[in-house]
């Protein structure tokens, strides 16, 4: 059989993002192939969320392209880059919290949207719907908890949720910001199954963290950001042990304790 | 007598469900007034000039004031909070000085001619777009509604198209709005521009605040009992926008969110919790 190279599900191309005279993201390129799990890591300020945030169509581009699956998504409107197939969750939780689990993530099944009108005055509970909301909601073991109120959730199942409620879109490629922001390490150690469990369900993975642990067991790449430029990529052991990196990280050298 | 306040009630309970309507996807209306004055100013030109029959009037009347609310909507949909209230009651201003200044329509002297709506209409109109909401409130739409008032970033990121959302709730705001109008003129016959004052627009919110804003009965409530209590109790008349006052601070510090405050399941919510 002939090797096919894998295909490119997300190229970008010499992005630039500034807010007035900051430079948040510059001169950035990436590709992320299907199949891959990226890791973005960086200090505070780096870039990583707005980089998302430029993926996304949250913020403009000042500058460069973002493709996605060979279209061409660069400041498009949020809504039909999602529909595309491109799923995120937030850095800080952003749930609907006056709605229940389960309704969380029905209102981000796409189907709605195919045919909004006839959808006025449907019912919620095709079993097909239901079926496809249970099954992401179980496999971040929040199925238990489908009726409580999004309100109600404990820390480590709101984030769950967020990530459940992005895989309810059926996502190609699912962008996390920090999932294990605020976790400890056995809460870590759980997502970590987790999100080995869902990399099945997306085609590919960008993950944003400074967990070097969870990095470290899920990344088949990781790419290092500093002032908004990609300071290096490769194995994440390449990568942590970058020198550009550890000074990114720890400052100049006679800053370094240990 | 009696049939005269159901007929008001009715009014004021399709006008209030029209800025809940509005409401669904988390803005505030206060142009509720200048739609109710489109349809009915618009109705009116349909009979009375044109000869229609009252229902096609009627439902042409309600998608005009929807294609204003469109035309409206889609550059303002974008501000937040108090900046489209400002326009919306900017909006309301305009209508009313726009219909003084028609001399075809009667100018500030008024519009009259328009005849044919009783109670029977306006309870239909009731029935129909009360059956309508409530099965909305079911489905899927309500929840995409509910998450673009939640948070429209999130709600856009999971592929809901927040502006297409918000200028449908207003555009049926508004299409409810110019039936109610259209039945109102139709029914007192002779209507002129004060009749849609901005204190109108600004009384149908607070029904809506008063009964609560999270189902479609707390509209009923604020609109049933600020309309029929000041005809029954007639001190109540007198007055009025103190009472009304009144009960609306007492309102925002006793139950901030209506009088029916909770939430309308989703048939998903039901039938899982069935199933156990």
């Amino acid at each position: 059989m002939v090797e096919t190279s894998p295909k490119k599900l997300l190229v970008i191309q010499h992005l630039n993002k500034n807010f007035g005279g900051i430079h948040a993201i510059k001169d950035f390129n990436l590709d992320v192939n299907s199949g891959d799990l990226i890791g973005i890591i960086g200090p505070n300020g780096a870039g990583k969320t707005a980089l998302l945030n430029t993926i996304t169509g949250f913020y403009r581009a000042n500058a460069g392209q973002v493709f996605f699956d060979e279209i061409e998504i660069t400041n498009a409107s949020i809504h039909d880059i999602a529909l595309l197939g491109v799923g995120r969750t937030f850095q800080n939780i952003r749930l609907f919290k006056r709605m229940s689990v389960l309704e969380n993530v029905m209102v981000a099944r796409k189907q709605i949207f195919k045919r909004p009108v006839l959808q006025l005055f449907n019912r919620l509970d095709h079993e097909a719907d239901l079926e496809r909301a249970m099954d992401c909601l179980s496999m971040l073991n929040l199925s238990d908890k489908a009726s409580k109120s999004a309100a109600s959730l404990s820390y480590g199942d709101a984030r769950r949720l967020e990530i459940a409620r992005a895989l309810t879109g059926e996502p190609k490629m699912l962008l996390l910001d920090e999932p294990a922001a605020g976790m400890n390490e056995t809460e870590t150690n759980e997502l970590i199954e987790d999100i080995q469990l869902i990399r099945s369900k997306v085609s590919s993975i960008v993950l944003i963290e400074h967990d070097m642990n969870l990095i470290r067991s899920l990344s088949d790449r990781v790419v290092a950001m500093d002032f908004g430029l990609k300071i290096c990529e490769g194995s994440a052991n390449e990568v942590l042990t970058h020198p550009e990196v550890m000074s990114a990280y720890l400052g100049e050298d006679e800053y370094v304790i240990a | 007598m009696i049939a005269d306040h159901l007929f008001f009630a009715g009014i004021n309970l399709l006008l209030a469900w029209s800025v809940y309507v509005v409401l669904l996807s988390g803005n505030l209306s206060f142009a509720q007034g200048a739609f109710m004055a489109l349809g009915c100013y618009c109705a009116g030109v349909l009979t009375v000039k044109l000869g229609w029959t009252l229902l096609p009037s009627v439902l042409l009347a309600g998608s005009f004031s929807a294609l204003i609310a469109t035309i409206v909507g889609y550059p303002t949909l974008r501000l937040k909070g108090i900046y489209l209230i400002l326009v919306t009651l900017g909006l309301t201003v305009c209508v009313r000085v726009l219909l003084e200044n028609f001399k075809f329509i009667g100018g500030v002297g008024g519009f009259g001619g328009m005849k044919g709506a009783d109670l029977t209409w306006v309870l239909m109109a009731v029935l129909i777009f009360g059956t309508l909401l409530y099965f909305f409130s079911r489905g899927p739409m309500q929840l995409v509604c509910d998450a673009v008032r939640e948070d429209e970033l999130v709600a856009a990121s999971l592929g809901i198209n927040v502006v297409a959302t918000k200028l449908a709730t207003f555009a049926v705001g508004a299409f409810i709005a110019g039936v109610a109008g259209a039945l109102y003129g139709h029914y007192m016959n002779f209507v002129r521009p004060e009749n849609f004052d901005v204190l109108l627009s600004i009384y149908v919110v607070l029904y809506v605040v008063l009964g609560g804003v999270n189902n479609m009965w707390g509209p009923v409530v604020g609109a049933l009992i600020m309309t029929l209590l000041p005809e029954y109790i007639r001190i109540l008349a007198e007055w009025r926008p103190s009472v009304f006052g009144l009960s609306i601070l007492l309102i925002l510090l006793l139950r901030p969110q209506g009088i029916l405050r909770f939430r309308m399941s989703t048939q998903s919510s039901k039938e899982l919790l069935r199933h156990g």
